[in-house]
C-alpha cells in the first residue's frame, strides 16, 4: 500500500506522521503494520510522560484532525475528531450552557508539559475529574468511537445515542487504553447542561480518617454532593492562593438550581454542625474545583521538580488507611477526592512502587498509576497497575484482537 | 413464525448426551442437573416466546467453582453453553439450542455483602434487581437501574444486556453502576475483574463484558454502587394536540437545564389502552402524553415542576395534571407502568428497542405509524423519551402466521429506519437473536469483524451463547 502523506523525519531517523483524514491514517497504519514498525500515538503530548516510553521509530499524531463534526445542544451528544483542542469544546459548549460531566483535568502543570489537550486524548486515557464518583468517568459519557485498528482499517463502535447496547461496547475498551489498541479518529461524548449555580461547604481541621468518615455520611444522605476531597494540612494552603489557610479542609460541593443548593447546603450545614465550617460562593467554589481536578496542590514549586506523582484508586474507605501504613515506610504528601477513593501521592525521593503496592494490597486493593516521574524512574517502574495470570494474558489476546503486529505504544500499558 | 436461524446442532455433542449428563451430573450438587425432556421444557425459551429450543440439559450450579467446573468441563467436549438468569429477555438472550447446556444461576441469588460507606454491595448473578434495592431501602439507598421486568429479573441478566430502565436518564444504565465482576471464561478460569475501587487497572474489561450478552465468560457475582435515595420524587402529566409537539417539549425541558428522572412518552393507542385498564385518569382527547418525573425536597420539586410546567404551556400542552400526593403520584405512574401488561390483554405485541437522537423523535414516530399501517396492522408507543429509546409495540394475533410473520416484518423495518435516524437496534433489550441478523445494517462487516476478534479473544471455539448477536455468515473460522 502506497503512504499518500509525506513524514518528517527527526535526527533519529523517527518517523512523524500527522494524517488529516482517517483514511490517510488508515494507510499510513496499515503500512506501519507491514513493516512492523512500532508507532507511538499521540495527540497533544500532554501525557506522553505517563507509562513507559515506547521504543517507537515512528509517530502518529491526531494534531491535524480536528473540528466538531456533529453538535446540537438540545440533542445533548457532541461528536469531534480526535485531535480537536479540549479547548475548544469546552468552548463550544459554554456557549451553550453545557459542559463534559466528567470533568476532564488538565495536568500541564503537574507534569510540566506544553501542548494542548486534545478531546481525542480524554477518551484515549479516560481522564475523569471530581465529579466522576457521581457522574461517571469520561468511558460513561462517551458514546462513539471511530478508530483506526492495527491493521489499518477504520471500525466504528457506538453511536450517537445514550442508551446503545448493540453489539460488544469495544466504546468502553477503547477509553483508557492509552493508545495500545487503535489510533482514535473520532469520538462523541454525551453532554450536559451546566447547573445554575453551585457552592462548596469547607469543613475545617479533620483528620484524614475523619474526613473519609465525614464524606461518607455526606454522599448516604440526599444533598447529592458533586465533589468530595480532603486537603490535609498544609495542601489546603496549596488552593485558592492560601484562602483556606494551612489547618485540613474537607470539601463538599453542591450543584443545581439555585433554589435546591441553598436548601441542600443548610441541610448539610446543620448535619455537620459539630465541625467548623465555612462556605465558598458559586465563583471561588469553581475556582477550587478546578484546582482539584487539575492536581494544583501536588505541582511543582521548583521547575526541576520530579518527584514521583501517584494516582491511586481505591474503596473510598481503605484509602487513608493505606496511606496512613504507606507514612511509615516512606515519606510522602497526599489528598484526597472522589469521597477518599481517589489519592494523589507525592513521594518525598523513591516512587516506592513495591512499598506502595504491597500495602494497597493489604487495604483491599486497588490500582496506582504513576503519573509524573524523570525518565530514569519511568523506564524502570511499572506506571500502569501491573496484570497477572489469566487476566495479563486475556489483555494482551485483546490486545492482539485489535493490533495483531503489536505497533501501537508497545509496552506502554504492560502490555 | 420461523424466520430466525440457529446454528445447526453439533452431532458429536448430541451423540455423546448421555455421557455428558452423567459427567455433568458429577460436577454439581444433588439436584443441580436438569436433563429429563419433560422439566427441560420450562428452559426453553425466554420472553422472547416466538422461537423455542429444548436444551441438551440444564447445570443449576450454587457455587462459582460449579460454574467453573462446567464450563472446563463444556470446553473440554465441545459443548455449546447458553447462560440464564431469570429467562425474562425480550430478545432471545436465553433461548437455548438442542446441543447446549444452559448454566442456569437462580440457586446463586445472594446478596453477599453491603458497605455503605462506599456505597456499594457484592451480590451473586441470581439475585432480583429489585432485592438489591429492597436490602438496602431501609439505610436510605436504592440500586439505580430499574427495567420493567425488576421484579423477576437478575442482576446477571441486567449485566449480560446492560439493562436500563425509566430512570436511566439520571442514573444511567447498568454499565454505569457496576463497578466489579466475577467472570468465569470458557476455560473454567475465575477472574476478579474491577472491584470497590472507580477506575480499573489495565483494560476496562468490566465495561466490555457489561452488555456482552454471555459471550464473554458467565458472570456469577457483580459489585453494584449504590445510591442515596432522595428526599421525594414527583410526577407531572401532560396530555398534547400532536406528537410533534411534544417531543419538542421534551427539547425544550432538556435544553432548559433541567435533568428529570425519567421523561416518558405515550401517544394515544397506548394512552387508551392503558386507561382502559388502569384507570389512571390519563385524558383521551389528546395526541401525545407526557410523564415527567423530578426528585428532591418539596421545594426543590416545586421550582422544577413550575420551570417544567412553564415550558411545557409554551409549547401548547393541552392538559396538564400535577400530583399533590403519593396516591395521586402512583395513579400517573399506575398507567405507564401496565402498559405491556394492558396492551398484552387486548393482543399480543412485540416490543421494539431502538434508540435514535432526540432531534429525530418525531420523525421516527410518523413512519413507524406509516410502516405498520403498510403491513396492516397497529402500534402502541410507550417509551423513554428522554433518552430517545422507543419502544413501539406492534399488535398481532399470535394464532395467524401470516399476521405474525407481517409483525415481525414491520419490526425489523423499525429498527431500520431507527438506524438510518441516527440511532441504534437496541437500547437495552439487547441483539439476542431477535436483531442478530440486522446488525449489518448498523454495522459494517469490518467492525463486526473487531468484535468477534475481540470475542475470540475469550471464546475461540465459539461455545459461548453461539447462536447469538453475531450474524451466523462471516464468522470467523472455530
Amino acid at each position: 500500500m502506497t503512504v499518500t502523506v509525506q513524514s518528517l523525519a527527526d535526527t533519529t531517523g523517527a518517523q512523524h506522521f500527522a494524517p488529516a483524514t482517517e483514511a490517510d491514517a488508515a494507510s499510513i497504519i496499515a503500512d506501519l503494520a507491514a513493516r512492523g514498525t512500532p508507532v507511538e500515538l499521540t495527540g497533544g503530548g500532554t501525557k506522553r510522560g505517563v507509562g513507559r516510553m515506547p521504543n517507537a521509530g515512528a509517530t502518529l499524531s491526531s494534531a491535524r484532525l480536528t473540528g466538531i463534526v456533529a453538535y446540537q445542544p438540545t440533542e445533548m451528544v457532541l461528536t469531534a475528531r480526535a485531535g480537536t483542542p479540549l479547548a475548544d469544546i469546552e468552548a463550544e459548549l459554554a456557549r451553550n450552557g453545557q459542559r463534559l460531566a466528567f470533568e476532564p483535568a488538565d495536568w500541564r502543570g503537574l507534569t510540566g508539559t506544553t501542548g494542548e489537550p486534545t478531546i481525542g486524548a480524554v477518551a484515549a486515557t479516560n481522564n475523569s475529574g471530581p465529579r466522576r464518583f457521581v457522574a461517571g468517568a469520561a468511558r460513561d459519557a462517551l458514546l462513539g468511537v471511530r478508530f483506526v485498528n492495527g491493521l489499518g482499517e477504520a471500525v466504528k463502535n457506538g453511536g450517537r445515542v445514550m442508551k446503545n447496547v448493540t453489539g460488544l461496547d469495544l466504546v468502553k475498551l477503547m477509553a483508557g487504553s492509552w493508545g495500545t489498541l487503535g489510533f482514535l479518529t473520532e469520538v462523541t461524548f454525551k453532554v450536559l447542561p451546566v447547573p445554575e449555580t453551585e457552592a462548596t461547604l469547607v469543613l475545617h481541621g479533620l483528620s484524614d480518617v475523619d474526613a473519609a468518615k465525614a464524606m461518607a455520611a455526606a454522599m448516604a444522605t440526599h444533598a447529592e454532593v458533586s465533589g468530595a476531597a480532603h486537603l490535609p494540612e498544609l495542601m489546603s494552603a496549596q488552593v485558592l492562593e492560601g484562602a483556606l489557610k494551612s489547618d485540613a479542609a474537607t470539601l463538599l460541593r453542591l450543584e443545581g438550581l439555585s433554589s435546591s443548593v441553598s436548601v441542600r447546603l443548610a441541610f448539610l450545614q446543620t448535619h455537620f454542625s459539630m465541625h467548623q465550617q465555612s462556605v465558598l460562593d458559586a465563583e471561588q467554589s469553581a475556582l477550587l474545583w478546578r484546582e482539584i481536578r487539575d492536581v494544583t496542590p501536588l505541582h511543582p514549586l521548583r521547575a526541576n521538580d520530579r518527584r514521583p506523582v501517584w494516582r491511586v484508586s481505591m474503596a473510598p474507605d481503605s484509602a487513608v488507611l493505606m496511606v496512613d501504613a504507606l507514612r511509615r515506610q516512606a515519606g510522602l504528601a497526599v489528598f484526597y477526592d472522589w469521597q477518599g477513593g481517589l489519592a494523589w501521592l507525592r513521594m518525598e525521593a523513591d516512587p516506592e512502587a513495591g512499598a506502595l503496592r504491597e500495602t494497597m494490597k493489604r487495604f483491599g486493593g486497588g490500582h496506582a498509576t504513576l503519573i509524573r516521574a524523570d525518565a530514569a524512574t519511568r523506564a524502570a517502574v511499572a506506571a500502569f497497575e501491573p496484570q497477572s495470570g489469566p487476566a495479563d494474558a486475556l489483555q494482551k489476546r485483546i490486545k492482539a484482537a485489535f493490533d495483531p503486529a503489536g505497533i501501537f505504544n508497545p509496552g506502554r500499558m504492560g502490555f | 413464525m420461523t424466520a430466525i436461524g440457529f446454528l445447526a446442532p453439533r452431532a458429536d455433542v448430541l451423540a455423546r448426551r448421555r455421557t455428558i449428563i452423567a459427567d455433568l451430573a458429577d460436577l454439581l450438587p444433588p439436584e443441580g442437573l436438569v436433563h429429563e425432556p419433560r422439566k427441560l421444557v420450562p428452559f426453553e425459551t425466554d420472553g422472547f416466546t416466538a422461537y423455542r429450543r429444548v436444551p441438551l440439559a440444564v447445570a443449576l450450579p450454587e457455587t462459582t467453582a460449579q460454574v467453573a467446573a462446567v464450563l472446563r468441563y463444556c470446553a473440554k467436549m465441545g459443548v455449546p453453553v447458553v447462560p440464564r438468569g431469570a429467562g425474562t429477555s425480550l430478545s432471545g438472550g436465553a433461548i437455548p439450542q438442542e446441543d447446549a447446556v444452559i448454566i442456569g444461576l437462580s440457586k446463586m441469588n445472594r446478596i453477599l455483602d453491603v458497605n455503605f460507606a462506599n456505597r456499594t454491595a457484592r451480590v451473586q448473578a441470581g439475585a432480583t434487581n429489585i432485592s438489591i434495592s429492597n436490602a438496602v431501602s431501609d439505610a436510605g439507598f436504592f440500586y439505580a437501574p430499574d427495567p420493567s421486568s425488576q421484579l423477576a429479573c437478575t442482576i446477571g441478566g441486567n449485566v449480560a444486556m446492560n439493562s436500563g430502565g425509566a430512570h436511566c436518564l439520571k442514573y444511567g444504565v447498568t454499565t454505569n453502576n457496576l463497578l466489579g465482576v466475577t467472570l468465569v471464561t470458557i476455560d473454567g478460569d475465575i477472574l476478579e475483574l474491577g472491584g470497590e475501587a472507580l477506575d480499573s487497572g489495565g483494560l476496562d474489561l468490566v465495561g466490555l463484558v457489561c452488555g456482552s450478552e454471555g459471550q464473554l465468560g458467565i458472570v456469577t457475582e457483580a459489585v453494584v454502587r449504590l445510591i442515596a435515595k432522595p428526599l421525594g420524587a414527583r410526577p407531572v402529566m401532560f396530555g398534547f394536540g400532536d406528537a410533534e409537539t411534544a417531543g419538542q417539549c421534551v427539547s425544550a425541558i432538556i435544553a432548559s437545564g433541567i435533568i428529570p428522572v425519567a421523561i416518558e412518552f405515550m401517544d394515544k393507542p397506548a394512552i387508551e389502552i392503558c386507561e382502559a385498564f388502569a384507570k389512571a385518569g390519563y385524558p383521551l382527547d389528546v395526541e401525545a402524553l407526557l410523564i415527567v418525573e423530578v426528585e428532591g425536597s418539596d421545594a426543590e420539586m416545586d421550582d422544577q415542576l413550575a420551570r417544567i410546567v412553564e415550558i411545557a404551556k409554551n409549547h401548547k400542552v393541552q392538559v396538564v395534571k400535577e400530583s399533590q400526593t403519593a396516591t395521586e403520584a402512583a395513579l400517573i405512574w399506575k398507567g405507564r407502568k401496565s402498559a405491556f401488561g394492558a396492551t398484552g390483554r387486548i393482543a399480543d405485541y412485540i416490543c421494539m428497542d431502538g434508540t435514535v437522537p432526540l432531534s429525530q423523535l418525531s420523525h421516527v414516530l410518523r413512519e413507524t405509524s406509516k410502516i405498520v399501517a403498510r403491513y396492516g396492522l397497529r402500534v402502541a408507543n410507550v417509551f423513554h423519551a428522554g433518552d430517545g429509546n422507543m419502544h413501539p409495540l406492534i399488535l398481532y394475533n399470535v394464532n395467524d402466521p401470516a399476521e405474525a410473520e407481517k409483525a415481525e416484518a414491520a419490526g425489523m423495518d423499525i429498527l431500520r429506519l431507527c438506524v438510518d435516524a441516527g440511532g441504534c437496534l437496541t437500547g437495552e433489550h439487547g441483539v439476542g437473536i431477535e436483531k442478530r441478523d440486522l446488525m449489518l445494517h448498523q454495522f459494517t462487516q469490518t467492525d463486526l469483524d473487531q468484535q468477534m476478534r475481540v470475542r475470540a479473544a475469550f471464546d475461540g471455539d465459539w461455545l459461548l451463547n453461539p447462536s447469538k448477536v453475531f450474524p451466523l455468515e462471516n464468522r470467523p473460522a472455530a
